[in-house]
């Protein structure tokens, strides 16, 4: 393939900032005169365009753009938010009376702290090449060359859909502590679906690439042999037999899993759901919560990984949270809300989907780092066992810990070897008891695909990883006896 | 067109159909032009926790040229937005690739239903009265039962959309209409178990918010799961409660729409006239009741929203299409195209219903002696392939014992095929219990299911 990083991009230099600093000085001190205590606004301008290629053509291109402000107030316990986008000075001062309309049902009386705006509110994008200065027909030929490969490597391959997927996303926070801070968030991504017609019916495979990166992702990329491993994994599935049913140990290799920790423990450290008694890990920080060598980092700062921020949608900095030590639980994830009523400083994870909607504590790439097992060794100890190649979505209950997640390619282990593909199922468990129940690490850590997560439905991407590890048991939702 | 003012309906609609009359030659457009306006309220702690409202506009255009079809959107009604749209769709045809289907709905003779969806009465709802609602669904929902020991989220959300269709093809169509709803999630303590539960409702008016189910549901799934365990594995007949039995039907809809069909990617296709499922069951998708939130007098691409029968007898009567899936399968749409502003029209469901069988809700578990009600499931979007038909989902809810309600079970999962699903409906219940949004499901009973626990 040809490089494209050391070619110079035209790349856009952000002259001004989203909103005119002025102008967010005065929607800060509408907010505040209008009873408000503390305010925040959050601008956004978000360009992006998606190529859909299905049955063997260009079905849809789409362009989006949207641009927009939310100004959220507090005052004691209660939070206003009002969105808007009507950017004009006149716009954000309404917005800005909106939001704190609410927050005088708790007049707080102390005196108004209004710091002068610090930081840079200029950004640049941390990308090589915009994705936005290559032309179309570029991303149509990476398109074609996926669904070429993809029929070509197998005659089971029926039906081939790619695509391909580039957002630019600028933001502007401002608070009146003086916060002010701006990022530029590229992200590009690339999917092939394939389904592969057999005697037993239909089966499906996927593989999807996304990275916070520009065009360059292409550099380390090949679309082709992505879709070659689609259609793999579809073709393979044609054979597969039904899964078992019950507790079984559940081998699951590095970074195809990490949604696993994202579902059965992440959430859990959430601090909005900690401070409301919805999670199971609430009071326990200092206990042992997993094995003895496990440890789970979240870290926005890990470019170019799907969750990589240069600061959250609060404007802090993103930073590397170690939320379990060698199995000890040393810390929750924080935002702003969360962190200013425990007197600590935001861990930089208060993030939102878009400027109307109210930031809440999320995670960003979640991970376990490397234990000291050769991972060849791990399969070779279990006698019998799921081996699960590539983990689907899954979806938590964070008060009881009870989450499921779909093994979209998975084998069987027997005597130690890996043997036959099964048929997709869910996998479910009970996120502190399976922390426990990791009893094998392996040292050869990955992260997996990109995801996005839904919580409270608002979608952010996030990244996860992990080594290959073993469970000693989950319950595989299999249909076999 | 000046973004910064509320338009009225007529104005949306006649800026779309003058937008749409820039098409030159073989060109057409499709304008799909909204604004809206919404606020949610959470209450904590016996007051507001947020209160959270906001304006919003949005369009879609959609432009085809010789089968090549090309979409762009935004997040405004701003003069220079709107040209940048255009712009940007024309820009996008040039890279799509010819297909001899692709073209826009023509009209056709097909009456909308005339349904008058636009009633006003959330609009009269005070903010402090939205407040006062989400204050009192948690107070209520602490007061139901001793041991629920917090509300995680106790919320009112209300909106009002305005939105019109046109296309180069001569449709115009408009709509104007509220909706608000309410949701709990109360957590249930019982020493150092907790657990949570959820429901919530969806409405025209204010007035049909049933606060009281909501309050009974969400609270009892809480409370119903403290004590839960594992449940050994096992294949056991299903009930499937009402909620959880409108999850799986809104995904057997979802494969019977024909886009899923004609690009080879649904387990049904060439199966019309054949029996898919127990002759006891009888689908239909039904848009034109007026009761319910899915009601419509228009699909996503103009065309009378209409009453379309899926399965009659458990036999598969036909697909859904949308205009493109129409002309490819030589047949006519039956509006079903489904479309956010700002998306390409897809095809799928308005309002699917199940008609009520003849078990009496009395009956209900004696009819199964032993087997287990599944009151909730999870991973719904990551644990069902719409193409295989492969699903295993987690689940909750009850086991049956010698046809009584018995112990509470969780952490475990229920496994099998869309279409043995289908074919193993043993019975459904003679009563339709509400759900959200004014549609109602009456419980089904399935049977040879895998259970996946211990």
């Amino acid at each position: 393939m040809t490089r494209t990083s050391d070619i110079t991009a035209a790349a856009e230099i952000t002259a001004e900032p989203l909103v005119d600093l002025d102008v967010v000085d005065a929607t800060l001190r509408a907010a505040l005169d209008a009873g408000g205590e503390w305010a925040e606004l959050f601008a956004e301008d978000r360009e992006s365009t998606s190529v859909v290629f299905d049955e063997g053509r260009v079905e849809e291109m789409n362009s989006g753009r949207d641009r927009g402000v939310g100004i959220r107030v507090t005052a004691g316990e209660v939070t206003g938010y009002a969105h808007t986008s009507d950017l004009s000075a006149h716009g954000l001062a309404d917005a800005a009376r909106t939001a704190a309309a609410v927050a005088t049902r708790q007049p707080h009386g102390g005196t108004v702290d209004m710091r002068s705006l610090g930081g840079n509110a200029l950004a640049e994008p941390r990308v090589a090449v915009l994705p936005a200065s290559i032309g179309a027909e570029r991303k149509v030929a990476l398109l074609r060359a996926a669904d070429d490969a993809a029929r070509s490597s197998h005659e089971a391959v029926t039906q081939v859909t790619a695509r391909y997927g580039e957002s630019r996303r600028r933001i502007l926070v401002a608070n009146t502590h003086g916060v002010c801070a701006a990022d530029d968030q590229v992200r590009t991504l690339f999917s092939v679906g394939c389904v592969a017609s057999g005697d037993g019916g239909l089966q499906t495979g996927r593989e999807t690439v996304g990275y916070t990166v520009g065009w360059e992702l292409f550099d380390d990329h090949d679309p082709a042999e992505l879709a070659e491993r689609a259609a793999q994994r579809a073709v393979t599935k044609l054979a597969a037999r039904p899964a078992p049913s019950g507790e079984v140990p559940v081998v699951i290799a590095r970074g195809g899993g990490g949604v696993l920790f994202h579902e059965a423990c992440g959430h859990g450290l959430e601090a909005d759901l900690v401070r409301k008694g919805a999670s199971v890990f609430a009071g326990r920080v200092g206990s042992q919560v997993a094995a003895s060598g496990v440890t789970l980092v979240d870290d926005g700062t890990m470019g170019p990984e799907w969750g990589a921020l240069a600061i959250d949608d609060e404007g802090h900095p993103t930073q590397r949270n170690e939320l379990i030590s060698d199995g000890i639980l040393t810390d929750y994830m924080w935002d702003w809300l969360r962190s200013r009523d425990e007197g600590r400083v935001p861990s930089g994870n208060g993030r939102r989907q878009s400027y109307t909607h109210l930031p809440m504590v999320r995670m960003t790439n979640t991970f376990v780092t490397n234990g000291d097992i050769d991972p060849a060794d791990i399969i070779a100890d279990t006698p019998w066992g799921v081996y699960v190649a590539h983990l689907g979505g899954g979806q938590v209950n964070t008060a009881t810990g009870d989450f499921v997640f779909g093994m979209t390619e998975s084998y069987l282990i027997e005597d130690g070897v890996i043997t036959e593909p099964l048929r997709e199922g869910n996998l479910i468990g009970n996120g502190p008891q399976v922390l426990l129940d990791i009893d094998a690490l392996g040292n050869d850590f990955a992260m997996g695909s990109p995801g996005t997560c839904g919580k409270d439905g608002q979608g952010v991407p996030v990244g996860d990883g992990q080594p290959t590890l073993r469970v000693r048991a989950l319950t595989v939702g299999g249909t076999a006896a | 067109m000046n973004g910064r003012r509320q338009f009225d309906t007529d104005e949306l609609a006649q800026f779309a159909r003058q937008l749409c009359e820039q098409a030159q030659g073989t060109e057409q457009i499709e304008v799909c032009v909204s604004t809206g306006r919404s606020t949610t309220v959470r209450a904590y702690n016996g007051d507001v926790e947020s209160l959270r409202s906001g304006h919003s506009a949005a369009i879609g255009v959609r432009v085809i040229t010789d089968g090549r079809q090309g979409f762009a959107s935004a997040g405004s009604l701003d003069t220079d937005v709107i040209a940048d749209t255009l712009a940007a769709a024309r820009r996008n045809v040039m890279f799509g690739e010819p297909d001899p289907h692709q073209g826009l709905a023509e009209p056709d003779d097909v009456a909308p239903p005339g349904l008058d969806l636009s009633d006003p009465a959330v609009l009269s709802v005070s903010d402090a009265d939205k407040i006062a609602a989400a204050i009192d669904l948690e107070r209520r929902c602490l007061a139901a039962d001793p041991r629920i020991s917090g509300v995680r989220v106790a919320a009112w959300s209300d909106g009002w959309s305005q939105s019109a269709l046109a296309s180069s093809t001569g449709i115009c169509v408009q709509s104007e209409h509220g909706s608000c709803s309410v949701g709990a999630q109360p957590l249930a303590t019982d020493g150092d178990e907790t657990q949570i539960g959820y429901a919530g409702d969806a409405a025209w008016r204010p007035d049909e918010l049933d606060i009281d189910r909501v309050v009974t549901e969400s609270t009892s799934q809480a409370t119903g799961q403290l004590g839960a365990t594992k449940p050994p594995s096992e294949r056991v007949t299903v009930v499937l409660a009402p909620p959880v039995a409108a999850a799986f039907i809104g995904v057997v809809a979802s494969v019977l729409a024909a886009d899923s069909v004609l690009k080879g990617r649904s387990p049904f296709a060439d199966r019309v006239g054949e029996q898919i499922a127990d002759e006891r069951l009888h689908l239909v998708d039904d848009p034109t009741d007026p009761t319910t939130l899915g009601a419509a007098n228009f699909d996503g691409e103009g065309l009378a929203a209409r009453r379309n029968a899926l399965i009659s007898a458990g036999v598969l009567s036909g697909f859904l299409h949308n205009a493109y899936t129409a002309r490819r399968s030589d047949t006519a749409s039956t509006g079903s195209a489904v479309r956010g502003t700002r998306s390409i029209p897809g095809v799928g469901t308005h309002a699917p219903v199940v008609a009520t069988g003849d078990i009496a809700a009395g009956d209900l578990h004696a009819s199964v002696g032993d087997g287990v009600l599944v009151r909730g499931v999870s991973g719904l979007h990551s644990g069902v392939n719409p193409t295989s038909g492969d699903f295993s989902v987690g689940a909750w809810g009850h086991r049956i014992a010698g046809g009584q309600l018995a112990e509470p079970f969780r952490e475990a999962t229920i496994a099998s095929t869309l279409q043995r699903m289908l074919l193993g409906i043993c019975g459904i219940g003679a009563t339709a219990e509400p759900l959200a949004g004014g549609m109602s499901m009456p419980p089904l009973v399935v049977a040879d299911i895998a259970l996946s626990g211990v």
